[in-house]
């Protein structure tokens, strides 16, 4: 479904991504761990579209479409979603009114009728009960105000209501005390089905414990430098990612 | 004397007008004769030229199609309202039974002529305001509304001001005045419209109040007329001991828009609360010039303006508090945020506090801003077209603001003509403040 071949990307004049390549299939979970300043998020930016990025080589296909020529909306229409590693507040636009023009904007491309404001309110408050949310964000403003661990269960709740087919999840673990974990990683795997496929951006092997990956990659100074199931986190856990130089070396 | 100011004059004589109103008008007249006529170096009309209104030639007064002006959407279609065209009353437009304590000036009983005499001019500084004095000369007919001691006027009054183009340009001058005896209640919105066609008139308005002790004043002055229109306006209030007043201006822009807002806290004790927002666009302008006078002690302003100035358009915004020396224990606050949706948009901004008194508390900042890269970004991401994710952050940055206009019936109206506020498309903006989430327990 996601196909990324030899993938370099710059910011201005630093090379960021060097020749990434990853292929993501239907119903698979792939982690991505890497020291900070790896890459991750850049990747994950890439792949939504962000401006700033130039990609110097290489490609990208999501279900067989050059996914680089499309805009980040259109992207996301397509089943394309970012959980952000810092949600951004947008002050005086309510949570609904978001949620329902995003959802709007999705049917409509693929030629479905709206839902009723009605309809959608049912759907926002049943999603809303299944990331444990209270009711109250909704009316609230996008992430105004919220605490670093809501914004977080403010992502999933998106993600379910736009129901992806690709989610990448940029860091969604950290900062979240324990109960939301739990409340996240039941989200994500509830979302867990064979037509959609995860990348989950991860510091940490305990998400591993809640959500298991099919697939773990280390990236590293913007490649992946190497890949394995999910014993390579607690391998990584135990020694770090210092011992990785030397065999990439 | 400038060209337009002998034509303003001629104007006044051409008018018919009640004989007590003549000292008013007379005062008006001479000092508006007097007055320099002003430059690019006149400070308060610095960043505001007078060319369109003297590059236009108005000769009459005008007959206005009153039947036109009937098409106009009214804000709150039950609330009482007066409703004039073009500077005439038109009854058929207005409420049959107005409230006790509202009258036109035209058929003002002795008592209210009394309180007319004594009011009308004195709240404004005519020496100060130009086209104050213009106002005053061509006083023919207004509106005033008196709330006795203690009383509360039943329900928000709408004062309508509808300008419809005719075969040659034609002036309309607009009086209210306001008089809160202590401990009275009001709620009055002045309503600024116009028919869709291009305007071809210039607005003179002016509003005087005088908020007695303990008295409570909410306030709304809403200028949506098309732009080619001329509007020149202000809003001059007295505020008494322990009294109270919410203001909430907004204003589209125009060849030429300006509004001066001046506010007196005359007894201790007063608490002002002003928003206003501007909205320009296309290649308008809005000039907002704001002074409050903290006179006494222990008055409060919260003041808080902000604009979204979009394509090759211009804002000004002027906004003085000046706190007197007895004017101890002030507490004020004003605010300007400027947010700049073209690259050809310009604001000039000067948020000013004069303090002359030692124990007060102030604050006061004015920014300029774009919209956010990254929270368009974010909202993009989230499917919502470049062009809706605009106007959802541009809705964002006022409607802070527009919650808290003092009229619920307002906010209502000016949330379902947020396409034309913002000048989008109604497909773009019909997804913000549907009240959908209002309808959450
Ligand atoms: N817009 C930008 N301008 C300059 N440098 C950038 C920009 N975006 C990313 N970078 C740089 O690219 C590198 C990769 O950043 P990225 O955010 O992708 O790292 P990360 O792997 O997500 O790190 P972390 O684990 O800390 O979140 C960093 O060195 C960062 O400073
Ligand atoms: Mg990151």
């Amino acid at each position: 479904m996601l196909s990324i071949k030899n993938l370099s990307a710059t910011v201005g004049d630093t090379t960021i991504l060097r020749d990434l390549s990853l292929s993501v299939k239907p119903g698979e979970v792939h982690a991505i761990m890497g020291p900070n300043g790896a890459g991750k998020s850049t990747l994950g930016n890439i792949l939504t579209g962000r401006e700033g990025y130039d990609v110097t080589g290489g490609s990208v296909e999501f279900d067989g479409k050059n996914l680089l020529e499309l805009d980040t909306e259109e992207r996301a229409r397509e089943g394309i979603f970012l959980a952000f590693q810092y949600p951004v507040e947008i002050p005086g636009v309510s949570n609904m009114e978001f949620l329902k023009a995003a959802v709007d904007a999705k049917r409509a491309h693929h030629g479905q009728e709206e839902l009723s404001s009605v309809e959608f309110m049912k759907l926002a408050r049943e999603t809303c009960k299944q990331v444990r949310m209270d009711q109250a964000f909704l009316k609230r403003g996008v992430n105004e105000g919220f605490s670093g661990g809501e914004k977080k269960r403010n992502e999933i709740l998106q993600m379910m209501l736009l129901e992806p087919r690709l989610c990448i999840l940029d860091e969604t673990d950290s900062g979240l005390d324990i109960d939301a974990l739990q409340s996240v990683s039941d989200g994500v795997n509830a979302m867990r089905t064979a037509d959609r496929g995860f990348i989950v951006v991860t510091h940490y092997q305990r998400l591993l414990d809640y959500i298991e990956p099919d697939f773990v990659h280390v990236l590293a100074k913007g490649r992946i430098v190497k890949s394995g199931t999910k014993e390579l986190a607690k391998e990584l856990e135990a020694k770090g990612y210092g011992w990785l130089d030397s065999e990439v070396a | 004397m400038s060209e337009f100011q002998q034509q303003a004059l001629e104007l006044a004589r051409q008018q018919q007008a009640p004989d007590w109103l003549a000292p008013l008008r007379t005062s008006g007249a001479d000092q508006w004769a007097q007055a320099a006529w002003p430059t690019r170096r006149t400070e308060q009309w610095k960043y505001t030229p007078l060319i369109p209104l003297q590059k236009t030639w108005f000769n009459r007064w005008g007959e206005p199609d009153l039947a036109q002006a009937g098409s106009i959407d009214w804000i709150d279609p039950e609330a009482s309202r007066l409703v004039f065209v073009n500077g005439r009353f038109a009854a058929d437009l207005s409420s049959n039974d107005l409230p006790a304590e509202v009258v036109r000036f035209a058929e003002a009983g002795p008592e209210q002529r009394a309180l007319i005499e004594q009011h009308l001019g004195q709240v404004v500084d005519s020496e100060r305001h130009l086209f104050a004095a213009l106002s005053n000369a061509w006083t023919d007919d207004g509106v005033l509304l008196h709330v006795p001691a203690g009383q509360q006027l039943s329900g928000p009054l709408y004062v309508v001001h509808v300008s419809t183009p005719e075969a040659e340009p034609t002036p309309a001058g607009q009086r209210l005045l306001i008089v809160l005896d202590s401990g009275a209640q009001a709620s009055v919105v002045e309503h600024f419209a116009s028919t869709a066609d291009s305007q071809s008139g210039f607005v003179n308005s002016l509003t005087e109040v005088v908020v007695g002790d303990n008295a409570r004043f909410r306030h709304c002055r809403v200028h949506l007329e098309q732009e080619d229109l001329i509007h020149v306006g202000g809003v001059h209030v007295n505020l008494g001991r322990a009294s109270h007043m919410n203001g909430f201006t907004l204003a589209q822009g125009s060849r030429l828009k300006r509004i001066d807002y001046q506010i007196n806290h005359r007894g201790e004790g007063a608490e002002l609360v002003l928003n206003g927002i501007y909205l320009p666009r296309n290649r308008q302008l809005v000039d907002y010039h704001t002074n409050v006078e903290h006179c006494v002690p222990h008055c409060t302003t919260s003041e808080t303006f902000r604009g979204i100035i979009g394509d090759s358009s211009r804002a000004v915004f002027n906004g003085r508090i000046h706190i007197h020396p007895d004017a101890q224990k002030t507490l004020a606050e004003l605010s300007n945020k400027n947010l700049l949706t073209s690259d050809r948009a310009e604001v000039d901004t000067k948020p000013e506090l004069e303090i002359y008194a030692d124990d007060v508390r102030c604050a006061h900042g004015a920014t300029v801003s774009q919209l956010d890269p990254t929270a368009l970004y974010y909202l993009q991401s989230r499917g919502i077209s470049r062009l809706e994710a605009e106007v959802m952050l541009s809705f964002g940055f006022i409607n802070e603001l527009l919650r808290e206009a003092p009229e619920p019936a307002l906010q209502a109206w000016l949330r379902r003509h947020l396409n034309v506020l913002l000048g989008r498309p109604e497909q773009l903006t019909r997804h913000l403040d549907t009240g959908i989430e209002d309808s959450l327990s």
